[in-house]
């Protein structure tokens, strides 16, 4: 089992659908991908889109967290959409709805950005 | 099912094997006809647990080996996941939510939280240089009213 990452590109924010396993092996990827495209891209905030990602563990939750650092570090927002019951109680149990806005999905989190920028 | 079932599993210290264990524990747990979420909350806590032994136990030696030995006995399930690597220096520092001993490989310091909140029971020893073992017991919750 492995991990897909679709990055797209609306507006000013970078949308990343994950879809597969979030985990230490695959957490790599998705940093890398997810680092380049916040530094080099023209997005202001990224949207998570968790709708097909089937499990996370906590090395999930440190990618996530250390590129919300970055975005957040550039003045943007991170927010996340789509997720799963079992991702929702990772989000819950480390604190990450502190941090993070959840939607239920791509066009909710669209508009709540559209708002803020 | 009467009496208990175990199986050991042993493989390289490699991240790839991280998927291959949660799996291979679900697999064989699925005897006990687990919810999905009770399935979940096993593979990650063994994924947490195989984690740790590579990246910490080991620091991603993969001549290394982590093994797991997991148990059904009535309605539970036993896992003990051990490495003989490194070890823990600090074993209350490392329970402690959000802490990591590695934060430049943004660790999020959540493993052992997770695992104490996903199993019903958790258990950690680990001594310099000879190694870590996690001890674990899950109840799967459908099996109970069988064995009450």
């Amino acid at each position: 089992m492995s991990l897909q990452a679709e990055l797209e590109q609306y507006r000013n924010v970078l949308i990343v659908r994950l879809r597969g396993e979030l985990d230490h092996h695959t957490a790599d990827v998705v940093r890398y991908k997810m680092e380049e495209a916040i530094l080099r891209g023209s997005s202001e905030h990224v949207i998570l889109s968790l709708k097909e990602l089937q499990f996370m563990d906590s090395s999930g939750l440190g990618v996530i967290l250390g590129r919300y650092k970055q975005v957040k570090s550039k003045g943007g927002k991170m927010v996340v959409c789509d997720v799963n019951p079992n991702v929702h109680r990772l989000f819950e149990m480390s604190g990450l709805f502190k941090i993070l806005t959840i939607h239920d999905n791509e066009r909710n989190a669209i508009s709540s950005l559209e708002v803020v920028s | 099912m009467n009496g208990s079932n175990e199986m050991t599993l042993s493989f390289s210290a490699r991240s790839e094997n991280e998927a291959f264990a949660r799996i291979a524990v679900a697999a064989f747990v699925s005897q006990l006809d687990p919810t999905l979420e009770e399935l979940n909350d096993l593979k990650t806590a063994v994924s947490e647990a195989v984690t740790n032994a590579i990246i910490h136990g080991y620091e991603n030696d993969p001549t290394c080996e982590v093994t797991i030995e997991a148990r059904i006995e009535g309605d539970s399930v036993s896992l003990t996941v051990s490495d003989s690597g490194r070890g823990i220096e600090d074993l209350e520092l490392a329970r402690q939510p959000l802490y990591t001993s590695k934060p430049e490989l943004e660790r999020s310091g959540m493993g052992f939280t997770i695992m104490e909140n996903f199993m019903d029971r958790f258990e950690v020893s680990s001594r310099i240089d000879g190694g870590t073992r996690v001890a674990m017991l899950k109840r799967i919750e459908s099996k109970k009213a069988l064995y009450n």
